[in-house]
Formats: structure tokens, sequence, C-alpha cells
């Protein structure tokens, strides 16, 4: 998705225009973080797990090289094809060439983000491919051709009397019905016929285990089993930083993705593909697409140890008051504004400033990424590349002239002036918006340094 | 160049230093009632647990919870005679109007109520997944404590597909509301044996 | 033992009652305070909006006006954050003297718990309070536990609010929820800033504040604006204020 003209302080304007909505918004996602909570505080051991899971995946990283060869060839001796793809693009042309070579043309498809980010649904369908997404979340926004907003609850911003039109137009529910389980089961119903007369399904991967070959995708609906099981061919596609080093690593990723996702203690699936089933071919598709670009950043190397949980998300008291599509990409949210400069840094130049660096994200991330860290550092990349509006960089130089000169700040700043004027005030300060829904600071008979002239003696 | 060796050069070239793998973690405490846990948890997440002694328990049990079910299979030889004979071999989408599946697990997680299936104690991968109800035998001795006992156990063991299996399929896509029975079992039981 | 007083340029400026009572708090505690006077700026406006390259010369003054101390002491967490994050000296010879600051340099609540292990304080100030726990101050420089961690409680500023006579705390449905002023961000993203200020302050006032505090001023100038424009009668305070409090 692109922004066209609107950044995310534009689209997140929009979003705020029905503060109902907003606070309902908020809420829900409030509600997620207190699970997270609760189940994190159900162990004891919680932070030795970050801790381990975070020196796990450094491990990862910093060997990224051979877990990928040892987990290629593990693979291929399971009887499953690896291909390699540097981009979305060649991504997208490997699933079609598979798809054309077994004379498929509808295929079922459950939640990858690696696919949204590719934008894989778009290239198939322009192909003449018919691509049906099944997790309940993400065949939602595909019926109201949305791109999802949360990388776990992909519906998060739609309510359930939106869905209901949405399933009375499409599925032919009655009218006005807006129900989660008459909803669900309608879904479930238009689902299963997809499931049993398709004969492609496409995954995405969790964890990718270098020692076994084997990979491992967690769901809570079975939709990608009902898939890959159905189906004659699976193909799986996975970014190439997935990879756990040994089977064992499993144990303490799989103790941390759901309670950190929805507080539940597993996913109700965790499921573990070796070898394709008798009869079946399975594909992987490894997936550079920027990833060995952002492993050569030391500052930003470890967004690539994400596991795609969404904790950051439901923390983020941004993301929960502008919502996903205000940051106009497939992963949103904090771990998103660091993950997208490295594709784009002019597209998404405005992200890394979507925050107020309050830290909740790098303590909730379930592999202690330094989220927050990564944003001001980001902004540091963006400024110096020249992707910084000219009137702020200006403006900031005028700061800095009067700030590194405490005479000039003196004649500056006497009773508040210059500091009403720049302070925080210094950047856009078109029609000075702080003014929208706060009052001014008042303005003191004097400043504490003249105070302290007259009344404190000195040596 | 191909794709993979032009990735792979560019990894090898971006990766750090090499850092170690941290010690393995084990459980911090062994000691508590694995099996209420168990129950506690799965009882939550929308299971129902069902402690018996034999299988003749188990048989009653169906026979009387699930008699209004028409088609009844189990990888259970213990539960042939209330079950269908034969359906092993067939074409997976077959199983679309299985009512009720009746398996077995190697083991149980206390933690999260999660019992480990690969495909032997399946049959066929897709059932667990596709039946309107699923059951499942463990026995006593075999829930153990947490995911690091989880993957001890497992050790190297070979299998091309298992999974952890946690409750009945659900969703919570429809603003946040829990609905069981997205796409698979709308309700899971397992039989605690011993 | 010298301290010197670092009063942030928008304290100086805006809330010199926070700064005042931050010098009369310290002095009455018997620490020789001196405020150097050709002070202005920590830089952080600059740095947070990715201008960081622009700070050295507010680095340089900082520098200047306190390496001689033995201890820096700010009513300012986040300012203090920048400064231990990221002073560093112009030329590499001097980096021990910016290390040095970094290592030296105290919030002021923290200063009176960790450095002068205050227990007790003869303030008094019988009134309601929400506490808000700034981010910085918080999750930057540790001052209180963080909902999000698995870790015993605690709070520096809770201990010595609960050395006021007469001091209520009341409780928050959000504890730790970010206020939304983010320097810049207040006006970059003014959308979400505020409706961020506006629910923050909203959770105080439902649960019976009287006055909003904070070891964080600029948090409180973003609560002050919106309770004001609400024409509420709930009152934003710094802590140093209330610590220094004499009222009965």
């Amino acid at each position: 998705m692109s922004k066209g003209t609107k950044d995310h302080a534009q689209l997140s304007d929009v979003f705020n225009a029905d503060e109902a909505r907003v606070n309902w918004h908020d809420e829900t996602l409030w509600f997620v973080r207190a699970k997270r909570d609760k189940a994190a505080h159900n162990l004891p051991e919680w932070e030795m797990l970050r801790e381990t899971a975070s020196q796990i995946k450094d491990n990862v990283l910093s060997n990224l090289h051979d877990y990928l060869v040892q987990f290629e060839s593990m693979a291929q001796e399971n009887g499953i094809k690896v291909h390699w793809a540097s981009n979305g693009e060649e991504h997208n042309q490997i699933v079609h060439s598979i798809l054309k070579d077994s004379g498929v043309d509808r295929i079922v498809k459950s939640k990858s983000m690696l696919t949204e980010e590719c934008h894989l649904n778009d290239y198939l369908q322009h192909n003449g491919i018919e691509v049906i997404d099944t997790d309940l979340g993400e065949r939602i926004v595909q019926l109201a051709n949305e791109p999802p907003s949360h990388i776990v609850l992909p519906c998060i911003h739609k309510k359930k009397e939106e869905i209901g039109d949405l399933f009375h137009e499409h599925l032919g529910t009655p009218e006005g019905m807006a129900d989660p389980v008459f909803l669900t089961a309608a879904a479930r119903e238009h689902l299963r016929e997809k499931f049993i007369t398709r004969k492609a399904a496409i995954t995405g991967v969790n964890f990718a285990v270098a020692e076994t070959g084997e990979f491992v995708v967690c769901t809570n609906e079975g939709n990608a089993d009902m898939g890959a099981h159905l189906a004659d061919v699976h193909i799986a596609c996975m970014g190439i930083e997935k990879l756990v080093p040994e089977r064992k690593h499993l144990s303490v990723f799989l103790r941390l993705l759901a309670r950190s996702a929805t507080g539940q203690p597993i996913t109700t699936y965790s499921s573990h593909f070796k070898r394709p089933r008798k009869g079946q071919t399975m594909h992987i598709i490894l997936v550079d697409n920027g990833r060995t670009t952002q492993l050569g950043r030391p500052d930003f190397r470890n967004s690539l140890k994400c596991i795609r949980c969404g904790a950051c998300m439901n923390t983020c008291p941004v993301y929960r008051r502008s919502g996903g599509h205000s940051y106009h990409t497939a992963i949103a949210g904090p771990i998103g504004s660091i993950l997208a400069p490295n594709l784009d840094m002019k597209e998404y130049a405005d992200l890394p400033f979507a925050s107020t660096l309050c830290g909740s994200c790098t303590n909730v991330c379930p592999v202690k990424i330094n989220i927050h860290e990564q944003l001001y550092k980001w902004r540091q990349v963006i400024v110096k590349e020249g992707y910084a509006d000219p009137k702020k960089a200006m403006a900031m130089k005028a700061m800095e002239f009067t700030l590194s000169k405490p005479a000039v700040y003196k004649t500056a700043g006497k009773a508040g002036r210059w500091v009403l004027k720049h302070i925080p005030f210094a950047v856009n300060n078109k029609l000075n918006l702080w003014y929208n829904h706060r009052e001014m600071p008042a303005v003191p008979k004097q400043s504490f340094g003249e105070w302290y002239k007259e009344n404190v003696k000195h040596d | 160049m191909t794709n993979r060796d032009a990735i792979l050069a560019k990894v090898k070239n971006n990766q750090p230093a090499t850092r170690p793998i941290p010690a393995d973690l084990s459980t911090l405490n062994t000691d508590f009632d694995k099996i209420a846990a168990f129950t506690n948890v799965l009882t939550t997440i929308g299971g129902a647990v069902i402690r018996v002694a034999n299988f003749d328990e188990i048989k009653d049990y169906l026979l009387k919870e699930h008699q209004d079910k028409k088609r009844i299979i189990s990888t259970l030889p213990e539960l042939q005679e209330i079950t269908e004979l034969n359906w092993q071999h067939n074409d997976p989408h077959s199983y679309e109007n299985v009512d009720l599946a009746i398996i077995k697990a190697h083991f149980g997680v206390a933690e999260n109520a999660a019992l480990w299936i690969t495909e032997e104690l399946m049959e066929q991968r897709v059932i667990p997944f596709i039946c309107q109800q699923l059951a499942v035998v463990v026995n006593k001795a075999d829930i153990l404590p947490t995911m690091h006992d989880a993957y001890s156990r497992i050790g190297n063991a070979e299998y091309g597909f298992g999974a952890f299996i946690a409750g009945p399929s659900k969703t919570a896509d429809i603003e946040q509301s829990l609905v069981l029975g997205a796409h698979g079992p709308k309700g899971m039981t397992v039989f605690i044996l011993g | 033992m010298t301290v010197g007083l670092f009063i942030p340029c928008y304290i100086d400026q805006f809330y010199p009652n926070a700064a005042t009572a931050t010098l009369s708090l310290l002095k009455k505690l018997g620490v020789d305070v001196v405020y150097p006077t050709k002070q202005t700026c920590c830089g952080q406006p600059m740095a947070n909006s990715g201008f960081e390259h622009l700070t050295q010369g507010c680095n340089n003054l900082f520098i200047e006006n306190f390496a001689e101390f033995d201890y820096i002491v700010s009513p300012s967490g986040s300012c203090v954050l920048h400064l231990k994050d990221h002073l560093h000296a112009e030329s590499s010879e001097n980096e021990a003297q910016a290390i040095g600051i970094r290592k030296k340099i105290y919030e002021l609540t923290e200063f009176l718990t960790d450095v002068l292990k205050v227990e007790n304080l003869t303030a008094s100030f019988p009134h309601k309070v929400g506490m808000h726990q700034s981010c910085h101050g918080q999750r930057g420089l540790m001052l209180a536990q963080m909902t999000e961690l698995v870790a015993p409680a605690y709070s520096k500023p809770m201990h010595l609010l609960n050395m006021v006579q007469g001091l209520e705390i009341i409780t928050l449905n959000r504890p730790d929820e970010c206020c939304g002023f983010g320097g810049t961000f207040c006006v970059a993203e003014e959308a979400v800033s505020a409706k961020m200020g506006k629910d923050r302050v909203a959770d105080h006032v439902h649960n019976g504040a009287e006055y909003i505090t904070a070891a964080d001023m600029s948090c409180l100038m973003h609560m002050e604006g919106i309770l004001r424009r609400q024409k509420s009668n709930v009152k934003v305070i710094h802590i140093a204020e209330i610590l220094n409090a004499q009222e009965f």
C-alpha cells in the first residue's frame, strides 16, 4: 500500500475525526495488552525467557549464512523443494510459476505477512489466479478490499456491524446480522468449500529449524492446516530471518509467541511440517527482500529478530490512536516503523517520527528489540539522508543557534518570548497546532535565571 | 551468480561476528499438580478434560455424549467397536463429514494444555483439523510441566508432520469476541487415562 | 559535595516555580547547590527530531557549565536521560568529561532516594494527587518499575510522595501510559498527541485527582494545556513543589 500524498500524521488526523471510534480502537487493543500482561506475569521466568530468545536470535543473525545452508540441505533431504527470492517480485514470480506448473488457478492462503510485504495477492490476481485468504480477519479485509491493519488481528479496525454488512453483500448473510458467532459460522461454511476445492495452499512460516529442515506454522483457527493438508501443493513463504538453530529452541519461542500476541498460553495449533505427505509437493521460498541490507546496518539489524507477535502494536499509545492503516505499510506500528525505512527511506520517512519514544514497545518485545532506540536512530539517518522537511531543518538550525549561545538565549528568552515561539512549536509552525486542543503555558513574570540573579547571592 | 548464491554472499558479508547460543532453559518449578494445571488451562481455552480409568470408560462416555454423531472415526484399536472401520486410506477431502475423531497424543503439556500428536497418530494429517469434534486420549503419566520438557521428550524423534494442539479451533477476529470452531473442531475433549 | 543545578530551558522560561522548589528542597536537605548561569538546553528538542548532529554546541556548553561538579541534578527525567544517552565531547580528549557527566547526572527524585537516601521529609500537601510516570524517567532512567516487565514493583517518586503529610495518591487505570507530549511530536502528530493527552488527563480526573504531578515538567505542561482548555479545576504541579510544600 502506498500512502499516496498523505503521511502518518495526516492519516492519523483522518482517523481521529471520529473520537468515539478512536476510543473503541484504543480500548480493544488495550484489552489485548492487558491479556498479554496477565499471561506474562503468570510466568516468574518471563524476563529470562525474553533474554534467552533474544540471545538465540543474536546467534541466528550472526550465523545466518551457515544456518540457511544447513536448513536448505536438510529441507531438501526431507523432500521439500527450496527456492530463493531476492525481492518481492522474484518471490511472486516463483509462486506463480509453481502454480502454473501445477495447473492451478485458484488457491487458498493462510496468514503470511511476508506475502503482504511482497503484494502477492495483487500479483497473482493480475496473472489470473484467484487467491482466497482463509484467516477470518484476513478474509474480512480481503472482502473489504483493504490491507490488514494489524499483523495478528487483521481487521481489528472494523466493527462487527461493518463486517455484518460485508458478509451480507458477499456471503449472503441476513441484513443487519452482526453477531460474531453467527458471522464466524457463516465464514466457516464459506471457507470450508474453498478448502475442499482448492488444490494449492500457501502458508507463512513462524519458525524454521536449521538442524532438521522443518518449519512451524502457528494458527488459532486451523486454517493453515486445513489448507496444507488438503492441497496437492503446499507453498510456504518465509523471510530468511525466521530460522532457529535447533528444534529444542522452539520451546522458548512457543512459550513467548502467543502470550505476547494475545495472552494465550500457546496458539491452538503449532504445526511442524517436516516432509510433504505422500503424493504432495511441498515448496519453501526463502525471501530476502531487503533483509540482507538490514543485516548490514549495525544499528538496525536486530529488528530482524522480530517474531511478528504484534505486542508492540497493542501497547503503542500512538498505534492504538491512529490505526494500522495510518502506517501505510504491510507491517504497522513500532516494529513496522523500524522495518519500513530499510525498504524505502523516502516513502517511509514519516514513520520513525510517529512515536513519542515512550519505550513501551521495547519492554513488551519478546525478543528484546530496542525498538524505541532504533526509532531515534532512524530519525538521525533520515535527516542525514536529506528526507526531512527543509522548513523543519531551518527551524532546527535557528534553535541550535540560540540554544548554544547563552547570551542569545538570555535575550531571546526574556519572559519566555523566544521559547513560546520555538519550543515545542519550532516545527510545522503553520498555525500553531498546539493550540487546537491545548492552551499555551502562561508566561511568568520572570524566568528562573532572572529570579536567581536577583535573589541568590553569589560568591 | 544464482539468487541463492547472491543472497548467501550478501548474508555472509553483512552478518555480525558470531554470538553464542545461550544455555538451555529448563522448567523453573516442576513441583505442582500437572493434571490440575492442564485441566484448568484446557477449560479456559474452551476444551474439556475427562478423567478415565480405562478405555471402557471412554467408550461409555462417547456413547452417552456423542450418540448424535453420524460419522465417528478413531486411530485407536481399543475404540474400534464403536467407530468406523477401514477409513484410513481415502482421499483427505473425504473426511469433511467426520463428526468426531478420537486420536492419541504422545503427551500433553501442563502449562498450556497443548498435546503433541504426530502423523502416525493421526493416520491422515488432516484428521484433527477437519473433524467437527476432536477427542484426544493421553496417559496421566504423560502430562509434562512445560514446553522445555516437551522438546526434551521429543528429542530428535523422526516425523513427517507433528502438531501441538491446544483446545478447539478458535478466532477472536471479530471485535475480539472469542468464537470456537473457526475452521476446525468446535469442541475438544481430552481423556486423561489412568 | 557540590551539586550543579541544571534547569532545562522550558522550565526556566515557563515553570520557574518548579526550579525554585528544586533549589529550595536541595538546600533544605543540606546540599551545596550552584546554578551555572550560562546554561541553556540539553539539546534534546533537536536530537529527537533527527538533528542530533546539530547538538554539539549545546553539548559543549553543557560540559563547560557542568564538568566541575560532584553531581548534576535536574528536575526533568527526560533531559537527564538525553544527556546520559547522548552527551559527547567535540574532541576525543574531552570525552572523559562527557562520560563523567553522564555518570554523575541525576534526575531530582533519584538523587534524593539513591544519593541522599532521604527517608523522611517535612513536607505537607493535603490533597489527592495523581502520579504521572513520565516515560523517559520511568522506562529510561528506571525511576519506577514498568507494567510491561515481570519484576518487583518499586517507585522512587512514589517513595518520596509517601513521606508527604496529608497526601493521598490516587490509583490510575493505566499507571504508565504516555501523555503524548513527545517533544516536537506534539505538533508534528498533533491529532494523536492531543488525543493521548486528553485520555491521560481523563484517567486522573475520573479517579479523583486534585493535582497531577510528575518528575517531568514537559508532560505536565502538555496535560496542563489540555486541563486549562477543558476549564478543569485539576492542576498540575511538579513533584519538587510537593516535596517542598508546607500546606496545612
